[in-house]
């Protein structure tokens, strides 16, 4: 099985210690993983902000760095939904293709292809789940509010084997944090109203940390935590999976 | 003015826009509970999408099966290219009848196609009956939501209101006060009307026959009494068969308001002894938008006002933000398509979080149509140099992973050096209620490659 990792942009400039736990999750998984060099951005930022043209250098650089994987497994739900759905915009060769079949956001690569739900995680915090729109609605890694049927989630699937961990529950479970791209500065106004009420949900319910498949979401959540000094943590998914705390750390 | 200028305003008083959002989640919510008990409900939306697009394939046919059928019901069909021609036909009908003063039920036509002034422009009364309309008619505004014109008005502006137009007391907002006052009033003006327009939620092509569904029972109360009735309709309103109903009906009640059915679903499907009754069949636009096949899935739309309630940013930025007779994410796909320069930022007030397509009773795929919008807006209308500019930019520095580092390493050291008073500066609009993240020392392509160095 030959696993690449797809590291995003934002994360490997912004957040390594994001990247990091990917990667070390993964290899105590026993995956076997690659980091091609070279990568960039899946081409996101400029095609949801309507210049999908500009987008394609990064798109054909993605493809050349991980043509030649089974799997392609990155730490944002977002950007393997980007590649998924928008990389109709370039030709679809087989290599495109590959890509576009073979990208999996972490949780799903974890449960679904290596079928595992203990990865062996200790953190004993209060945890909110914040499903980040894309991969809850666009991967479905899990089922959503709207949608009648069975209700799943990766994601929780995953944190409950955590040890220490108590998942919480909220008033809105899978609501819009207010990020989406570009839109948090043009809808400036919207966008931070939105992170608020995210936030306050939350705090409401007893959270201490807050969770997701996405790390842009949560540094938009973090920017607002941090400005209004709320008593509350982010943390990437895979920062809590790659966790060994067996008792919570003094602040 | 733009979507983000209106919605500041509206965020102005956060105040409002926590009871506004709360009031309409409280809809999506009950919706949810309402759906949620129903065996099959993605069943029936599936079913509502396909004999929508089924129709919308076979138009042609179905408007002339329909047209027949009303013809020999005793029915009088019209049909309008636009608005304008639209409005002339109704007002023609009304001078054919002396008719005066009007009675309306709730249509989002005649507010598309601006009837009210055009009928009052010639001395017509036009009298709104849907209590929400009558609000926002009274306070001369538009509709901020398609089944909830008024939800931005809260009791006691409506108490004012009143106050003012229907010389009511003062009541502290009782809303079993005001609905009373409201009701007598509206009574009178339903005894003296010379004619009723309605608005029409389904036209059955192998009846000939139009259902219009309401919950205070204006419509009937209106087309019952007037000897005339002129019932307005988009040609997207047809269905081929009366059995479909049995889809749409169950959809419709549960994604508007969480209700199994509408307190009133009537049937028209022949004039009484003695009155006329009248189907005005409007195109303004519709055609056009069913040429364009990335678009022509919004024409499916029942006007249940789900992806308003839904949406994250409608309940925060009220209807008005929208500067559209349909507000919310189904304009937001429909009005660029009549008017792509007015309503270029619309596609791009969403987070294209996907909850407005999930929520769609009639599985549009509004979020993808938002995403297809900005693609067509950026190269057909005038964008900002900067955001072009910028976007430029970025797409080439991504294009190389070179530059990519580069980049990455200044803005690294930029976050971690420069004073927050500068990072939060004017252009930075992100900064003005949010901090940034401090740059990292390393990026994760550093820490891998000294990782490598280490174990080799």
């Amino acid at each position: 099985m030959k696993v690449g990792l797809f590291i995003p942009c934002y994360i490997n400039q912004l957040y390594p210690q994001v990247g990091i736990a990917t990667l070390e999750l993964l290899e105590k998984l026993n995956v076997e993983v690659t980091y091609p060099s070279g990568q960039t951005c899946c081409g996101q930022p400029m095609a949801n902000s309507g210049y999908e043209n500009e987008s394609i250098g990064a798109c054909n650089n993605f493809v050349s760095n991980f043509k030649d994987f089974d799997y392609i497994v990155t730490p944002s739900g977002s950007c393997a939904y980007h590649v998924k759905k928008h990389y109709n915009i370039i030709n679809q060769t087989h290599d495109v293709k590959n890509v576009r079949n073979n990208i999996y956001e972490l949780c799903d690569f974890i449960v679904n292809i290596l079928k595992i739900k203990d990865v062996g995680a200790s953190f004993p915090y209060k945890v909110g789940v914040h499903k980040s729109c894309h991969g809850l609605r666009g991967l479905r890694l899990g089922s959503c509010s709207e949608v009648v049927g069975e209700r799943y989630s990766s994601l929780e699937d995953l944190l409950k084997e955590v040890k220490g961990t108590e998942l919480m529950s909220l008033k809105r479970t899978d609501e819009c944090c207010g990020f989406g791209g570009t839109f948090a500065v043009t809808e400036e106004a919207i966008s931070v109203k939105m992170g608020k009420d995210k936030i306050q949900d939350h705090l409401n319910n007893g959270v201490e940390v807050i969770t997701a498949t996405d790390t842009s979401c949560l540094m938009h959540l973090e920017g607002l935590i941090a400005r209004n000094k709320k008593p509350l943590k982010v943390l990437h998914i895979a920062e809590i999976l790659n966790s060994q705390y067996f008792t919570k750390v003094p602040n | 003015m733009s979507h983000p200028k209106l919605a500041s305003i509206f965020n102005k008083d956060e105040k409002r826009v926590n009871w506004h959002d709360k009031a309409l989640w409280f809809v999506r919510h009950k919706r949810d509970l309402s759906v949620h008990q129903v065996k099959g409900w993605e069943t029936l939306r599936n079913l509502g999408h396909g004999i929508k697009a089924h129709t919308l394939s076979n138009l042609d046919n179905y408007l002339i099966q329909f047209e027949d059928n009303a013809l020999k019901n005793g029915v009088q069909v019209h049909w309008a290219a636009n608005g304008d021609e639209h409005n002339k036909i109704v007002h023609r009908i009304l001078k054919e009848n002396n008719a005066k003063k009007v009675v309306k039920s709730k249509s989002m036509l005649t507010e598309e196609c601006h009837l009210n002034p055009f009928l009052e422009a010639d001395d017509i009364e036009v009298i709104d009956t849907d209590l929400g309309e009558r609000i926002v008619q009274l306070a001369k505004e538009p509709p901020s939501h398609i089944v909830l014109p008024a939800i931005h008005k809260n009791k006691h502006e409506v108490d004012e209101l009143f106050q003012e137009h229907l010389g009511t007391e003062p009541c502290n907002g009782d809303p079993q006060y005001l609905t009373h006052e409201a009701r007598k009033h509206l009574r009178e003006k339903f005894i003296e009307a010379d004619a009723a327009i309605t608005g029409v939620n389904f036209a059955i092509a192998e009846t000939g026959g139009v259902v219009v569904c309401t919950n205070e029972g204006n419509a009937d109360m209106g087309a019952h009494l007037a000897p005339v009735h002129i019932a307005c309709m988009g040609v997207e309103k047809i269905i081929p068969k009366q059995d479909h109903l049995g889809v749409f009906l169950r959809l419709l009640a549960r994604s508007a308001t969480g209700q199994p059915i509408t307190t009133y679903s009537s049937h028209f499907k022949k004039p009484r002894k003695g009155t006329k009754m009248h189907i005005v069949i409007v195109d303004n636009g519709r055609s056009e938008q069913l040429s364009r096949p990335d678009f022509r899935a919004s024409l499916h739309c029942i006007r249940c006002g789900a992806c308003m309630n839904t949406c994250p940013i409608y309940r925060r930025s009220g209807g008005h933000s929208y500067d559209a007779t349909i507000p919310g994410p189904i304009g937001s796909i429909l009005s660029p398509g009549k008017d792509l320069k007015k309503h270029s930022t619309l596609p791009f007030a969403s987070t294209l979080c996907g909850s407005c397509s999930d929520v769609c009773p009639v599985k549009i795929d509004i979020h993808t149509q938002l995403y297809k919008w900005r693609q067509i807006i950026t190269k057909e209308t005038k964008q900002p140099f900067v955001k072009k500019k910028s976007m430029a930019i970025m797409g080439n520095v991504f294009s190389k992973p070179s530059q990519f580092e580069r980049v990455g390493k200044i803005a690294r050291w930029s976050l971690r050096h420069l004073p927050k008073s500068i990072i939060n500066s004017k252009p930075n609009a992100w900064g003005k209620a949010r901090d940034l993240p401090k740059g990292p020392k390393q990026s994760f392509d550093q820490w891998y490659n000294q990782r490598q160095d280490k174990n080799e």
